[in-house]
Order: structure tokens, then C-alpha cells, then sequence
């Protein structure tokens, strides 16, 4: 799934002049919000599946077909497992914008008898927003979420945007620029009361946090494979079979596969290394949270100790344990991003992203433009080791202090200008 | 993004960053840009007031590396200059220069604007100035 923040990475991978301390091999990737490399564990296990157990799993009448079929049905439990679902519930797709576009407009259109209302929030990803505006335009209704300044949505605005004709809410588990957790539970309590329909996009969530279908009443669930250490190109979509049980029309027709939801031939060996990774998640997740935390932390700490005017954007307690984003006032990303060019990392700021525009998340929070021009996103993974944290947290801090000798702004508000009651020629632009 | 050579060169070696006296009477001071926006450039020129001579320029940009690079040039290039040789300084000559891809051509049309915006100051402080110089005689 393609992320709004747009990743700098070096001119080449193996060109920097900068000499690498010990233990450490440049560039750094701390970026793992955009994708994740592939667990070698992952890869070793699909790769049979490309020449030897090549078949297709539709095949019914001979073992070609069969062995593909098993390794796809052992995936589907090992998915089901890490959240809380049964096998049958796993809808498997090409990734998670297939797996949103399947769950907002199957429903839209399965459900367009008993309403025309859908209800999602403004710092989602664009694979719901997107949906959701092509569906305004074929006679639905929607309404966009504001978050509060933490980025969290506020119950009670959900509970009064709910009406009869409401069908469907689609949430995000976990923000994929801020890593802040919407509160999943509460939200499908809500659903479920009101008898609406709750799906999330946990695509960054699922095998970071717990996640659990059941005990937080959600009935559809984006997944994705490259953002939790599998491949790219393969999905799934959670359909919950009872209590209630939902159906979707297909976006996707043919052959009937995935009980007619999904047609396609299965992508099996990718299906294997999805499976393969929430099967490592199911069993590590737990350690591994804590020690992304704590490197998070340890990043945390290291700037913020040596950096004045820096600004963590979104909740710190409702949080993915890998994330931090934040801003550098008086520094544009992208010049950062070109000063630490051993590092990968994404920036808010809108001299990186296609429109020209700063993060829509960043805006969302009520951060000022300035601040979302400003703004890094680290994204530590399970790769990640204790000595590049440090080596990221001394580059940072160096290249901002660098850029800040050179920033106008930073020397105007050490005279004690007030930037805010500035003129600024560029203001009518 | 790949940066040409001559950005980078510029990001990790700006020319004349820093401020001269915005007081004083020789110094024209431009300030472009908007943080909303994401760029902002201050251009300084001092002007020799017998020749119209740019002797010094410095600057300070919060911007991309481009708009860093697009402003360092710009004092490289007002040095030694008139201020009527630095007022035909197209932003065209600085995007060739830098070799700055279609969205980066924005950082040179502030440079431009910058260099004018500090000029247009310094003018503006001659012509303040005259009146006083024609009382004292």
C-alpha cells in the first residue's frame, strides 16, 4: 500500500562519503511505514512455491493443485489466528488497497437497500478516502471525521454522525504517518450497537499490536503483506462469517474464487509469505513491540535532549511502538531529508509529495503548515539495531542545527519576532 | 529525488551564508517567501554608494535544497555586479545553472525575487536618504 508522504532515499545505495561507525551498514532504512524488507524466515518458505509446488490451487484433480491448495489453506489459519478469526473469513487480494476498495464498495453496494450513509475519517489513507469520494459520486453519502489535536477520532462525534441510512464505518487501525491507534474496541462497541457495519484498515497494526476481530467487533479488516516483514502484491480482506455474517458484491469477477468474492488465480507463494509472516508475528510480536518501543524511545529522547522547538505530532500513549514523527520547527523536510542522505526515512513536507501539497494528516491535527513543511516520520522496524538509532539520532541532530544556522526563520525568532505577525510576501500565492 | 551535482555542491557548501546590518544605510535586505509555503529566502546586498557595486551579499533560506542552492548562487552571482547588472539576473539562468527539474522552478523564481526585493530596499533607503542629503547642503 503506497503511503501520502513520499520516501527520499540516497542519490545511490552505496555512494556516502560518510565514514559508517562500527556495527553499522549505510544507508540506514527507517522507513518501515512504507514497506518493510522481507523476513529471510518468509522468503525461505515461499520459495518451493514458485518452481517445484508450482500448481494452481483451483486445481482439484491432481497433487499439483492439492499441495498449492494446502499451502494456501495453511495460510488462511495462520492469518485467521494472529486475529482472532476462522479460516473461512480470509479473503485473500493483491494488497491492501484492493482489500479497502473490496470492503467500502462490496458493502456499499450489497447494503445500498438499507442505506446510502458511510462514515470514515479524515487521516485515513487515501485508498479509503479515494473510495469513498468515487462513491459520493454514484449517489452516497459520507461523512469525514474530524480528529482532535492528539489524532484521534472523538467518540461522541461518531455516535451523533450515525443515522438510519448509516451502512457502513471504516476506520483505520493505526495512522500510517503518525502511528496513532484509533480505539478500535469503542468504536466497534459503537458499530455494533447501531447495527452498522465496522470496517478498519489495519494494515499498520496488524502483527505491531494486537488486533482481535472479536473482542473489538470489527467485521472487516484490511491486510497487507509488505508492511509486516512478507511480500508485496498479496492481501487480505477479514469477512466475518457470523454475528453478523457480511457479504460483499465482488469488484473483481470470473472464475469464483475466494467464494466468489475475489476471482483471480491465487497468488500462492505469495500467499505462503503472508501467511508465513502473521505466523512469525502471532509468535513475536509481543517482545518485538517492547523493543521497538524502546528504541523509539531511546530516538525520542536523543533529539529532544539536544533540540529545542521540536514537536511530536499525534498521541504518544495511543501510538504504534515503532513510529515517531515529528517536526523540527524552522527546518523544511525535504532539506533535512537531503542532509541525512544515509538515512531513509519520509518527510510531511510538501517539496516531497506530488501535489505540492504538506501532509493532509499533519493538517488534520491542526498543525500549522510550517510545522507540517518541518515534520520526519521514523519508522523503526525489526531490523533495527540500538546503534543505528544512535547514528540516526546524532545525524539529525546535527544536519537540523546546520540548517538552522541557515534558516531566516530560526534567526527571526531568536531576535523575538513573533513569525505569526509577519507579512509575508508569498502569503498571497 | 535525485539533486544535481551543483545543488548538493551548494546544500553542503553554501556561499555567503549569514546577515549584514539591515540598518544600514548601504545594505538592501529582501525577504521572500512564506513559511506556509514552505520557502522562505532573506538576500542581502551591500551596495558601494559611489559605484552602485554589489561589494557583499549574504543570505539565510528555510527551504528545500533546491531553494538553498537557488539562493547561494544568487549571492555568487550579484558579487561584483551592478545593481542594474544584477536586476536583468533571470530566474531561467539560475534553473540552467542548477539544472532544476519543472517542479523545482519555483525556488528560482524566488531567487529572482529575492535579489529584486533586496535591491528594491536598498533604492528605497537612497531615496529617503537624498532628500536629508540635499537639506545639509
Amino acid at each position: 500500500m503506497s503511503t501520502d508522504v513520499k520516501t527520499a532515499t540516497p542519490n545511490t545505495l552505496e555512494s556516502t562519503e560518510r565514514h559508517a561507525p562500527d556495527g553499522i551498514k549505510l544507508p540506514i532504512y527507517m522507513d518501515n511505514h512504507a514497506t518493510t524488507p522481507m523476513d529471510p524466515r518468509v522468503l525461505e518458505e515461499m520459495l518451493p512455491y514458485f518452481m517445484e509446488k508450482f500448481g494452481n490451487a483451483a486445481s482439484r484433480n491432481h497433487p499439483f493443485g492439492w499441495v498449492a491448495e494446502e499451502a494456501v489453506e495453511l495460510s488462511r489459519e495462520r492469518i485467521a489466528k494472529l486475529i482472532g478469526a476462522t479460516a473461512k473469513e480470509i479473503i485473500f487480494t493483491s494488497g491492501a488497497t484492493e482489500s479497502d476498495n473490496l470492503a467500502i464498495k462490496g458493502v456499499a453496494e450489497m447494503y445500498r437497500e438499507k442505506g446510502n450513509h458511510i462514515i470514515t475519517a479524515v487521516t485515513e489513507h487515501k485508498a479509503v478516502l479515494d473510495t469513498c469520494k468515487h462513491l459520493e459520486k454514484i449517489g452516497f453519502r459520507v461523512t469525514y471525521l474530524p480528529v482532535q489535536k492528539d489524532g484521534l477520532v472523538d467518540l461522541d462525534d461518531l455516535k451523533r454522525a450515525i443515522d438510519d441510512k448509516t451502512i457502513l464505518v471504516t476506520m483505520m487501525a493505526a495512522n500510517n504517518e503518525i502511528g496513532v491507534l484509533q480505539p478500535l474496541a469503542e468504536i466497534g462497541k459503537i458499530c455494533r450497537e447501531r447495527g452498522v457495519i465496522f470496517h478498519s484498515d489495519a494494515v499498520q497494526a496488524i502483527g505491531k499490536v494486537p488486533v482481535d476481530v472479536n473482542k473489538m467487533n470489527v467485521d472487516l479488516a484490511s491486510i497487507t503483506g509488505h508492511k509486516l516483514y512478507g511480500p508485496k502484491g498479496v492481501g487480505a480482506l477479514y469477512v466475518r462469517r457470523k454475528n453478523p455474517r457480511v457479504q460483499l458484491v465482488p469488484i473483481i469477477d470470473g472464475g469464483g474464487h475466494e467464494r466468489g468474492m475475489r476471482s483471480g488465480t491465487l497468488n500462492v507463494p505469495g500467499i505462503v509469505g503472508l501467511g508465513k509472516a502473521c505466523a512469525i508475528a502471532t509468535e513475536e510480536m509481543a517482545t518485538e513491540s517492547c523493543k521497538l518501543a524502546g528504541l523509539r524511545n531511546r530516538l525520542r529522547d536523543s533529539i529532544m535532549s539536544r533540540l529545542d522547538e521540536v514537536y511530536i505530532n499525534g498521541s504518544m500513549e495511543h501510538r504504534l511502538p515503532g513510529n515517531l514523527n515529528i517536526s523540527f520547527a524552522y527546518v523544511e523536510g525535504e532539506s533535512l531529508l537531503m542532509g541525512i542522505n544515509d538515512i531513509a526515512v519520509s518527510s510531511g513536507s510538501a517539496c516531497t509529495s506530488a501535489t505540492l501539497e504538506p501532509s493532509y494528516v499533519l493538517k488534520a491535527l491542526g498543525t500549522g503548515d510550517d510545522l507540517a513543511h518541518s515534520s520526519i516520520r521514523f519508522g523503526i522496524g525489526r531490523f533495527n539495531t540500538q546503534a543505528e538509532v544512535d547514528y540516526v539520532a546524532d545525524r539529525v541532530v546535527d544536519t537540523v542545527q546546520r540548517l538552522r544556522e541557515l534558516s531566516p526563520l530560526y534567526e527571526m525568532a531568536k531576535e523575538g519576532i513573533d513569525l505569526k505577525t509577519v507579512k509575508w510576501a508569498g502569503e498571497a500565492h | 529525488m535525485a539533486y544535481s551535482d551543483k545543488v548538493i555542491d551548494h546544500y553542503n557548501n553554501p556561499r555567503n551564508v549569514g546577515s549584514l546590518d539591515k540598518a544600514s544605510a548601504d545594505v538592501g535586505t529582501g525577504l521572500v517567501g512564506a513559511p506556509e509555503c514552505g520557502d522562505v529566502m532573506k538576500l542581502q546586498i551591500k551596495v558601494n554608494p559611489d559605484t552602485n557595486v554589489i561589494e557583499d551579499a549574504k543570505f539565510k533560506t528555510f527551504g528545500c535544497g533546491s531553494a538553498i542552492a537557488s539562493s547561494s548562487l544568487a549571492t555568487e552571482w550579484v558579487k561584483g555586479k551592478t545593481v542594474d547588472e544584477a536586476l536583468a539576473i533571470k530566474n531561467t539562468e539560475i534553473v540552467k545553472e542548477l539544472a532544476l527539474p519543472p517542479v523545482k522552478i519555483h525556488c528560482s523564481v524566488l531567487a529572482e525575487d529575492a535579489i529584486r526585493a533586496a535591491i528594491g530596499d536598498w533604492k528605497k533607503k537612497q531615496a529617503a536618504a537624498k532628500p536629508v542629503a540635499a537639506e545639509a547642503k
